[in-house]
This record gives C-alpha cells, structure tokens and sequence, in this order.
C-alpha cells in the first residue's frame, strides 16, 4: 500500500511539474528578405556582414545578430513582436541609412533592406578554357563625392564548393587574381585552376569577382557563377 | 533539601550573569580578521596589502599561461588540444578584452586609507602610495592597450541605495586621455619611488620611465600610423589619436628612454657576462644574480610559495622530467628571419635549383647567424640542461622518399639493412603527436635551465621581465627614426645588434621602418611585446589577412614588415641514407606545412580594440561601442 502512495504521490508531482505556466513558446515567425539596391540583390562574403536586431520588454537588451548570406538573403527565426534594426557603422560595402527601422513581427514576415553600395558590378561574365578561368566585368561607381571611395582591387576567385570569396582563406578560394584597374569600365582577369591532388576528378569549378573598396573591409561581389570544366 | 540546592545554584548563576560589563565582555577583537586601523598602522601589513595588489597586476603575455606569449603565429603550439587554434580564421571581437573596475577600486581605496594613515612614517607612506599609482597607471595602460579610452575613475565610490545609479556611470575617456594620464603619472612619481637598479620586483624610477617611455611610444605610433586605417577611430576620440600628436609623444618617448639610458634611474645596461652570446641572451631571462637588464620583473621562488610551470610546459620533451614539454614550437618564419652575422637576410639553404643541399651535421644550417636565434630557439642539434635534444623527422633514402615513425624514437628496417635502427627522432617531430617539436624547434627564453624546473612537485622560479633594458634602446631608437634622428636610431640599435653578435653596424641610411620592425621582433619575441606592436603600426590586420601562405612565398620577403603571418611553417631534418654515396649519413632539410594547420588567421578591423560587452553597455549606456564591431 506504501509504494502505491509513493507512486501516486509522484504522478501528482509529475503532473503539476509539467505544468504549461513557465514555458515559452518556440520562435515562431520567419523574417527573411534581402539586402538591396535598386531592386537587385547585393552579394557579399558569406557570415562577414551583419545587422543587429533588438527586441524590447524582455530584460536586458541584447542584440541578436542576423548575417547576410553570400547572395545577398538573410533570414531569421524570431518570436513575434516589436523590434528595431540596425546596421553598425562601418558594416557592410555600402552605407545603410544610419536611421532605425522600427518593426512589428507576428508570423512570417518578408522584408528588402535598401542600401546603397559603393560600387555595383555590371556585365559580369565568367567563361574557362583549358584550365584556365576568366572573367570580365565593369565596375560603377554608386557613391560618389565626399563620401565616395576608390577602388583598392577588383579580384576574381575561384573555389572548388560553392562558397566563394577572399575572407575565408582557403576554404574560401583555391585561386585568386587582381584585375589592372586603369579602365573601371572594361576589368578582365584570369586565373590558372591550381591541380588538387584530393579531388583531380571534379569537372565544375565555382566562380565570382569581387571589388575591394578603399577603407572598407567588407567586399561587393557578384552572385556565384558555376563553371563546368 | 537536594532541591533546594539546585534552585539556589540557579538563582545565583542567573544573578551573577546579569553583571554590568556584559558589554564590555563580549565585545572581542577578532582574532582572523585585521581592521583597517591595525593595517594602516604597520608598514609591513600595508606592505602585504600592496603586495596582494602587485600580485594581480596584468600582463598580456606571462609565463604563467605559455599561449599567451606564443601568439600570432610566431610558433606552432604542440598540444593536441590547441590545434584548434591552427583550425580556424581568427578571433572574436571579445578576445583580449580586460575591465577590471574592482582592482582599479581596491587601488583607490588602499590610496584613500593609507594617506589616512597616521602611524606609517612619511617615507614608508610616500613610498606606498607612489607604487600604487604606479599600479593603478599601468592597468589604465593594459586597458588603453587592449580597449581604448575608458572611464578614468580616480576616486572609490559609493552606491547611495537611491534606486538610481546613474552618478556612477562614466563615459569612456579618449585614448589620448588615458594615455596622457599614464604619460603625467610616471612624470610624478619619477622623483618619489627609490633610484636603484637592484630593486626588480617593485615599482622604482626605473620601471616607471620604461612605462612612460613605452606608452609615449604606443601612443605617438598609434597617432602617426592610425591615420593609415581611419575607420579604427571613433567620433568621439575614444578610439584614434590625432596624427597631429605623434611628435610630442615621439619625443616624450625619446626623453623618457634616454633618461634610463643615461643612467638617471640607476646602473642599468645590456646583459653581457656570459661569453657565448647565445648562451648570454637566453641567460638574460632567468640569471637573477645582479642581472642589470632587468628593470621591472614578475619574480618566483621555489620553496616559497610562488612557481610557474613554464619549464614544464615547454622543456624538450626527450628527457623531461614529467611526460609532457615541448609546447611552443617557434615557426619556420620567425627562426628564417635572424640574420647572417654580416647583418643581410638569408632563407634557410636547404635546397639549390631543386637539389637538396647535404649538411655534415644537424645544426650546420643554423650556423652563422644572429646569436639571439640559438638564445631563443632550441635548434635541432643543441643543448639543453647539457642534454642533447633529438629532433629529426626521418630517413631519406637515395630515391628521395622518407622511412620515418609515428611514435618517438621508433626503429625500422632500412633497405640493404639487417636489424632495426631508429629513423625517427625521440623529440618527434612527428606530425600532430603533441609534445615534439612539430616546427622542428623548441622555445629556449625563459626555460629554466635548473634541476627540478621541469618537475610539477618543484617548478621554476625564472623570473618574468616586464621591462628591460634592451627594449628602453629598441624604443629610444623607433622614436630617434621617427623623429629624424636615423644616426642616434642607429647608435641604440648597433648596442642591442652588438650584443648579438653582428659585425656590420647599421648606418643612420639602414635604418628604416622594416629595420625597426624587424629589430623588436626578434628582439622581443615571446616576451608578449610583439602583438601590439602589430596593432599600433595597423600591420596586424596587413600580415594577418586570412589568406594561408604558399611554400613559395614562406622563404620570401624575409624582414618585410608586411609579411604575411597568418600561419606558422615547419622545416624538418633528415638524415640520408645511401651507402656508398659520399652524402650517406649526412643531414638535409625540407620545409613543409603541418598537416593540422587549416585555417589562416584574419584579423578584422574589429579586432584592433576589444569588444565591450553588451552587459557593461546595459549598465552603463554612456559607453560607447569599439569601431566595426
């Protein structure tokens, strides 16, 4: 009779223990987008660029960080409410508005961010031949006057996955080459396609051009282009 | 009747109690506890104080924490749970943040109660107070170093319970600021703290003028070369210093330096009592006898309750008195970068055209260079504790291809052999087995060469240098360059290369920047000097870009101040095996990258100032963010 009070005694615990009063509800609303300019999507360096998002009434604030995906997209899973966006000055090939973006989240939400970038890439084309990868591309200037800056390099990389750029060292590119920049407007550049002994079967190489601005750490690329060799 | 009795005895009990010094009965002085009164009284328990206050001074490289002195890829760290460090590309913006308000507090609170104090004598009292600001300086100077400007409190305070706390909240100071105070301190307390160069481990005239010419210096470089990368500035100065400034700090730095020099703060100079240079350089670090170098130290005892285990960590591991050493590994880089005797750069020659060049023993490759590379590096075919170390990677056969081992000192068979022989060395290296030298060196500064150093139950007691004398010449000679003086730049350097061994003085138009840079790297290397030297030129986020380093490029550009270094390379010996041919039994050197090294190193922008974390901002909202973070 004593186990079976002891068995009982649990079940209550168990039962009032489980109670609903003190969980949260998982995040439940999706807020992706992307960041824009003029419509177009701007490509950056995969995890380098992000913005911060906070949301008030839950004790100390904290930022929640939101990265920029290496096309241009980001996407987050959040509890709905109230929040503020912000870019940190200095984040980013481009100057955001410096103003913050107030917002309501309940369930999905889909929203564009327009920034403008220092320079667009235009016309870019990639095309290989015989081991050998070559782009050409135009650069535009976007800001110009006091604000505006030069152009330190334009660089086409080229890497074996999908995941392009010249941040994240070798798993990032396995080769990249500077354009001569004396004509913005008419850049070409090519690459040798180093021999991997790992992998010497793989018949597809990736590839994107990306233009370094003076002072600015964060590069504009173009979207990834897959060459097959 | 019994009865009675009892009740008799607890009537008087309860009588007797209630006498009228109970008061004065119970109230004990504590017999654990010291008041404030009774420390304040004696010199040597406010001696213990203050020492309890030295004890938790800052150093961002110590010998206590082997890594910290290793850093940014100067060497290969040989512990499997390190490699990670190797594996990935660079480091969080809160990395070597540092915000310690309490000890700033405890400093100001000792300062408030011992010039309270009435029964010190003044000299005892002038003297403690001095040091405490001494101490107080430097951690603002560790904190301007790693954060920038911060709130410059000066005074204990208080916290009234009003439910608003917002008196307490101080926005952060400019850089310059914070470096002016440390500068101006150092200014004041040069004449109270005692002139003698035998004081090592508490604050004298000497230390004090290092610090000042040090952070002069910092801050004259900051200004000059922050204005290459104006993003690392904030509007409000708390971050940057104006490029307007760096004369007056160059030649604040210049007069601090030479002060030392000339004697002002006592007989301090080069070490130079040994006649082997190298064996002299790497005496430097732990002769603690009348070692005049030594101007501010961090000083042990064994058998006195205070050791480190430096030696254990880092002692070859063939021969070392606990299973475990050999952590730090310098890189391929940094021991390429000593020059020949004749002061030009030189790569390591290990190959001609693409032939092998044959060595007729271990350490010929070495041979012929700055003294401060065998005093700093143990290189294969040296000593240590009068033990030959054993590190080689293999045999090359006449084919050119390797019969090595995977554990230390394994034997194989040889073709045309009969019996084993061993084909490996005892101290490795051996690719990603922890403890060998996986570079093909081991760390020789501050090892402790005594019995016992390299045992947990002993430990070592080599002292750790914060300032010492060749670093005061290193920085009179960067501020003489920068402020157009290259002959006096020239003079401090050819004292320091001297000493090295290096026959060829510079001329004053030898003197340039890579010069200078080259000359405190190795110089000052794992001494914890070398990573904001790279901050405050803005070379760290030039040599740290991210990019891994090709072996082409490894033995280029050797005393480039924009070398990359974004990860460390190894160059192993051999031993050739071919009988009959006249290099059979001779040695021969490949340079290679370790197989755990994958990652390469970036430092961002962000980087350059520590990050203040989101719940010091939440407290304080006057605070203000680090650049690009």
């Amino acid at each position: 009779m004593k186990v079976k009070f002891y068995i009982l005694a649990l079940l209550v615990l168990a039962v009032s223990a489980s109670c609903e009063l003190d969980n949260f509800n998982e995040p439940d609303a999706d807020f992706t987008g992307n960041i824009v300019y003029e419509g177009q999507a701007i490509p950056v360096a995969r995890n380098q660029v992000r913005f911060e998002l906070w949301q008030s009434g839950y004790g100390s604030p904290a930022p929640i960080d939101v990265a920029i995906a290496q096309d241009g997209s980001f996407s987050s899973r959040l509890f709905s409410g109230d929040y503020k966006l912000i870019f940190l000055p200095g984040e980013g090939p481009f100057r955001a508005s410096s103003d913050t973006l107030y917002f309501n989240l309940s369930g999905n939400k889909t929203m564009d961010l327009n920034v403008t970038p220092y320079y667009m890439i235009r016309g870019a084309q990639f095309s290989q031949s015989s081991g050998t990868v070559s782009g050409t591309c135009g650069v535009d200037q976007i800001i110009t006057g006091t604000n505006g800056r030069a152009v330190e390099r334009v660089t086409l990389v080229i890497n074996r996955t999908q995941f392009v750029d010249t941040n994240s060292g070798g798993e990032g590119s396995i080769a990249q080459v500077d354009a001569d920049l004396s004509d913005l407007n008419n850049l070409s550049m090519s690459v040798d396609i180093p021999e991997d002994a790992k992998k010497p079967d793989q018949d597809y190489i990736f590839a994107r051009i990306g233009v370094k601005v003076e002072g600015i750490e964060d590069m504009i690329y173009t979207p990834v282009e897959k060459l097959n060799l | 009747m019994k009865k009675h009795i009892y009740l008799l005895l607890i009537a008087s009990v309860a009588i007797w109690s209630c006498s009228k010094n109970d008061e004065e009965f119970l109230d004990r002085p504590s017999t654990s506890i010291l008041t404030q009164e009774q420390i304040f009284s004696d010199p040597k328990t406010t001696l213990s104080v203050l020492a309890d206050l030295y004890n938790r001074y800052y150093d961002f490289g110590t010998v206590e924490d082997w890594a910290s002195l290793a850093g940014f890829n100067v060497a290969y760290w040989s512990e499997a749970g390190r490699y990670p460090e190797f594996q990935n590309d660079g480091w969080g913006y809160g990395a070597w943040g540092t915000w310690d308000y309490a000890y700033i507090r405890e400093i100001n609170l000792f300062l408030e109660r011992c010039s309270e104090a009435t029964e010190l004598t003044e000299e005892d009292k002038t003297r403690f107070l001095a040091e405490a600001r001494f101490l107080r300086a430097s951690y603002y100077f560790e904190m301007v170093k790693r954060m920038g400007g911060v709130p410059l409190i000066l005074e204990s305070e208080t916290y009234d319970f009003s439910g608003d706390a917002s008196y307490l909240q101080h926005p952060r100071e400019t850089e310059a600021a914070i470096y002016d105070f440390v500068i101006s301190e150092a200014e004041a307390l040069k004449d109270i703290l005692p002139n003698d160069a035998n004081t090592k481990s508490r604050a004298t005239k000497g230390a004090v003028l290092a610090m000042q010419a040090r952070a002069a210096l910092y801050a004259a470089s900051i200004a000059k070369y922050g204005a290459t990368t104006p993003q690392v500035s904030l509007p409000g100065g708390e971050v940057g210093i104006p490029a307007s400034r760096a004369n007056e700090y160059y030649t604040k730095a210049l007069e601090a330096s030479e002060a030392i020099i000339n004697g002002e703060a006592g007989g301090y100079g080069l070490y130079t009592k040994k006649p082997d240079l190298s064996e002299n350089f790497s005496s430097i670090f732990y002769d603690k006898a009348n070692n005049p170098e030594a101007i501010f130290v961090e000083d042990y005892l064994v058998g006195g309750g205070k050791t480190h285990g430096y030696t254990i960590v880092n002692q070859p591991r063939f021969g070392a008195e606990e299973e475990e050493g050999g952590r730090i590994n310098p890189s391929l880089q940094f021991v390429q970068s000593f020059e020949l005797l004749d002061g030009t750069y030189a790569p390591l020659e290990n190959e001609v055209g693409d032939a092998p060049v044959y060595f007729d023993n271990i350490g010929d490759i070495f041979q012929g260079r700055d003294a401060r590379l065998a005093g700093t590096v143990i290189l294969p075919g040296s000593k240590f504790k009068s033990t030959d170390v054993d590190i080689w990677a293999g045999v090359v056969l006449a084919d050119g291809s390797v019969v090595s081992g995977d554990s230390r000192g394994q034997q194989k068979e040889l073709p045309g052999m009969t019996g084993q022989v061993q084909v490996v060395g005892f101290d490795g290296p051996i690719d990603g087995l922890e403890f060998t030298a996986q570079t093909g060196f081991y760390i020789r500064k501050y090892q402790d060469p005594a019995t016992g150093s390299g045992r947990r139950g002993t430990q070592s007691d080599v002292w750790f240098i914060r300032y010492r004398y060749a670093e005061v010449l290193l920085n009179a000679a960067e501020a003489a360059f920068e402020l157009n003086q290259p002959e006096l730049a020239a003079d401090y350097l050819n004292d320091v290369r001297e000493r090295a061994g290096l026959t060829v003085p510079l001329t004053a138009a030898d003197v340039t920047f890579d010069k200078i840079v080259h000359e405190r790297y190795v110089e000052l290397a794992f001494e914890g000097l070398h990573f904001f030297d790279l901050k405050r030129w803005r070379l760290a986020h030039v040599i740290l870009d991210g990019n891994p380093i090709s072996p082409e490029e490894v033995t280029e550009n050797i005393g480039v101040a924009t070398k990359r270094e974004t990860q460390p390379y190894n160059i192993w010996p051999y031993k050739y095996y071919n009988p009959g041919d006249a290099n059979d039994g001779k040695w021969l050197y490949r340079i290679n990258r370790l197989s755990r090294i994958t990652g390469s190193d970036r430092f961002r922008l962000g980087n350059y100032y520590s990050e203040i974390g989101q719940g010091l901002i939440n407290n304080n909202p006057k605070l203000v963010r680090n650049p690009n973070q």
